[in-house]
């Protein structure tokens, strides 16, 4: 038996365990061979597809695994923790549950993921030593009885280990239980031997001498992505994801990655949108090989050019939408469309900035405050109930006497959405103070049903 | 007769500083408010496009930015094309915007983080030149920002407004900081035109013009934006340029 999920385990099902125990204990358990090549060619290609949407470098940790360089590539999903929630939420998406974490070394990460309570764990940077020194001696990644002898003689924690001299351990060990422990601390370098998949398509430019200076590698990456427009255009295609891969003296890798929001094919704004990242580049001792990868690539197809004089040429800002968004994050940047919702936080949802125009518009009876607070905010009333607006309020320790009010508007609770809002009722006013200053304020309930709601009053918007 | 000669001189003085500022061209297409006693202000008569404007709010409106947010929203409404709107708050209601004028499908929101990164993203939206408008909260904006901001709106010719929002009220003194912007508008909210019943009327604003190139300052009392982003003399002055009643006053009063 090889593998137990959280079923089986309650089943007192184990790995290792005969097929004929396992039969004993459940009886109509259907048994199928272990097919590890199977196995390997799904986790690869997991991993291009981890590579297609995450980030430039990524290679399959067998058996069960999946390591990534997040460096460069986090920032384009929202920073670290947010990164790791898409992956979980998208591997959740096809039935696969995943622990993830990040960390400063391939090992800590690797061992946090798989030995730490949390599901998803980022780890402070700097903090590799701490972060695996409470976890048990397996989390390093050694051979099963390199295990076994270690327990034996009272390792149970990997920080045990960190703390014993090295010579004596090596002695009794040999050189891969240093190696292990070195890596995990960061002492020595655990390159990632990214995927390649056959189809990628892929340029590369070998230095006869190491190259280091920001104009170098501009003139560089023009060369390439050159290259690269020619290969795209004999197959139709138009890139939706860069990467870059600078291979250092070092032997350490440098990556950076580009997204589009539609194919591209055109070597100035390709060299453009990568040229804008040259300064998260760091060359070292100097840069022998650099490859730059379409890792996603659509089909792109010409498009016919106004040929009119009556039609006007709308402006394509396709290239400053990339060139922001690469810059600040893709989610960063969006549009905003209407939801059929009377709920104001929840009339408003973002769309990627180069969506389709759908001419959607809100219905624009009721005047909204151009401010929405991002969560309502408690006030203090003196409020004739049940219909009337307030005579008086404090807000932020201010009192404002209201000279002139409109309302209400009542908002029920959707009820599709959620029970508690069965009954839920909010009573907008818009008010104006003696100063001229325009708030928008509601009251939670009609003012005569507790079901309905509290009766508190709330500030939710400013008006200009 | 000595009349005639001041005015050649004078004539003769401007363009000559014309010459020296530069091929302005493009910065010379303005977009008129549509008001002549707003117009007649602003040289060339209306907001120059491509140029960096400040607006700020006054009293309560230098934190919420609120009336300021509209005031530009109409301004933008009223250009051609796309609009890329950078925010550090996420606290901007789009349905409001669309009440102005701006509709959904022309703003792009730009959720920038920190300041700095607002500049740069404002900076490259005007450099561009395919937006109709850009439009940026910021609470600082040093000269030198605000020169790259100018030069690189004069180059596309896009309209770059710089929408001044502080954290506190008394960060708000930063706007007597000069700055390289051609108008610098504070907008202030007035008690809204009375109704005959009780409900707010149509929102008034005590629109100052602090300063303009090549231009004086004025006051103006308006009421807000409709639903084309165009402002409007309210119904009491339409008659005459009578005085704002009440004038400035402060709101956290």
């Amino acid at each position: 038996m090889l593998a137990a999920d959280a079923a089986a385990q309650a089943a007192g099902l184990r790995v290792g365990m005969t097929v004929t125990k396992a039969l004993a204990l459940v009886r109509d358990l259907v048994i199928e061979d272990a097919d590890p090549a199977a196995d390997a060619a799904a986790l690869e290609r997991l991993a291009v597809w981890m590579l297609q949407h995450f980030a430039p470098i990524v290679a399959a940790d067998p058996p069960d695994g999946i390591v990534i360089d997040s460096t460069g590539a986090d920032h384009l999903h929202g920073g670290e923790a947010a990164m790791l929630a898409t992956i979980v939420a998208k591997l959740g998406g096809v039935g696969l549950r995943a622990r993830t974490a990040i960390a400063d070394t391939w090992s800590v990460a690797h061992a946090l993921a798989r030995f730490d309570a949390r599901p998803s764990y980022v780890s402070r940077p700097g903090h590799a030593a701490t972060d695996i020194a409470p976890l048990p001696i397996a989390a390093l990644r050694l051979v099963p009885e390199g295990v076994d002898s270690l327990c034996v003689l009272g390792f149970t924690r990997v920080g045990d280990l960190l703390a014993q001299p090295r010579a004596p351990l090596a002695l009794r060990f040999g050189p891969e239980l240093g190696r292990r422990l070195d890596q995990a601390i960061g002492q020595i370098a655990e390159p990632i031997e990214p995927i390649r998949p056959r189809e990628l398509i892929e340029v590369r430019r070998t230095f006869a001498e190491p190259i280091g200076a920001p104009e170098t590698i501009a003139r560089s990456i023009g060369r390439l992505v050159g290259q690269l427009c020619d290969a795209l255009e004999q197959k139709g295609l138009g890139a939706r994801r860069l990467d870059l891969i600078c291979h250092r003296v070092d032997n350490r890798v440098q990556a950076v990655r580009a997204g589009t929001g539609l194919p591209l094919r055109d070597v100035k704004r390709m060299t453009r949108l990568l040229c804008d990242k040259i300064e998260t580049i760091d060359p070292g001792f100097g840069i022998e090989v650099m490859t730059l990868t379409a890792t996603m690539a659509e089909p792109l197809m010409p498009k016919q050019a106004v040929s009119t004089l009556v039609e006007e040429a709308v402006p394509d800002i396709s290239d400053l939408i990339d060139l922001l968004a690469n810059r600040v994050g893709e989610q960063k940047l969006y549009r905003v469309m209407p939801v059929a919702s009377d709920v104001p936080e929840r009339s408003v949802r973002h769309i990627p900035a180069l969506a389709p125009e759908t001419g959607a518009d809100w219905p624009g009876r009721w005047p909204r405050p151009p401010r929405l607070l991002a969560r309502a905010e408690p006030i203090d009333t003196v409020a004739l109930l049940p219909d009337h607006p307030p005579v008086s309020f404090v807000w932020r320790g201010v009192r404002r006497r209201v000279k002139r009010a409109d309302g209400p508007e009542r908002i029920f609770g959707e009820w599709w959405k959620c029970d508690p809002e069965l009954a839920a009722v909010r009573d907008y006013f818009r008010i104006e103070d003696d100063a001229g200053e325009r708030y928008w304020v509601f009251r939670a309930g009609d003012g005569e049903d507790p079901l309905t709601g509290s009766q508190r009053w709330f500030l939710h918007g400013i008006f200009g | 007769m000595s009349d005639l000669t001041d005015r050649a001189v004078i004539a003769e003085l401007q363009q000559h500083i014309e010459r020296i500022e530069g091929p302005r061209g493009r910065a010379r297409i303005v977009l008129p408010f549509g008001i002549s006693e707003i117009d007649r202000r602003l040289p060339g008569g209306g907001l120059a496009l491509g140029a960096l404007h400040e607006v700020a709010g006054g009293g309560n409106g230098a934190v919420d930015g609120a009336a300021a947010g509209l005031f530009t929203a109409g301004i933008a409404a009223r250009t051609r094309g796309k609009v890329l709107w950078c925010v550090t708050r996420p606290d901007l209601f789009a349905p409001a915007l669309s009440q102005a004028g701006l509709q959904s499908d022309r703003v792009i929101y730009l959720d920038g983080g920190d300041e700095k990164t607002i500049l740069v993203c404002f900076e490259e939206g005007l450099r561009h030149g395919g937006l109709g408008a850009v439009v940026a909260e910021v609470a600082r904006l040093p000269m030198t920002a605000s020169r790259r901001l100018q030069l690189a709106a004069e180059g596309s010719g896009t309209i770059g407004i710089a929408l001044r929002r502080w954290r506190r009220q008394t960060e708000a003194s930063d706007f007597g900081q000069p700055t390289a912007a051609t108008t610098r508008w504070r907008v202030s909210v007035l008690p809204s035109t009375p109704l005959p019943v009780p409900g707010v009327g149509r929102p008034r604003w005590l629109v100052e013009l602090i300063r303009c190139r090549a231009g004086e300052s004025a006051d103006f009392e308006l009421e807000a934006c409709d639903d084309t982003g165009h402002l409007h003399l309210p119904p009491d002055l339409v008659h005459g340029p009578g005085q704002a009643e009440g004038g400035r006053r402060s709101a956290s009063a």
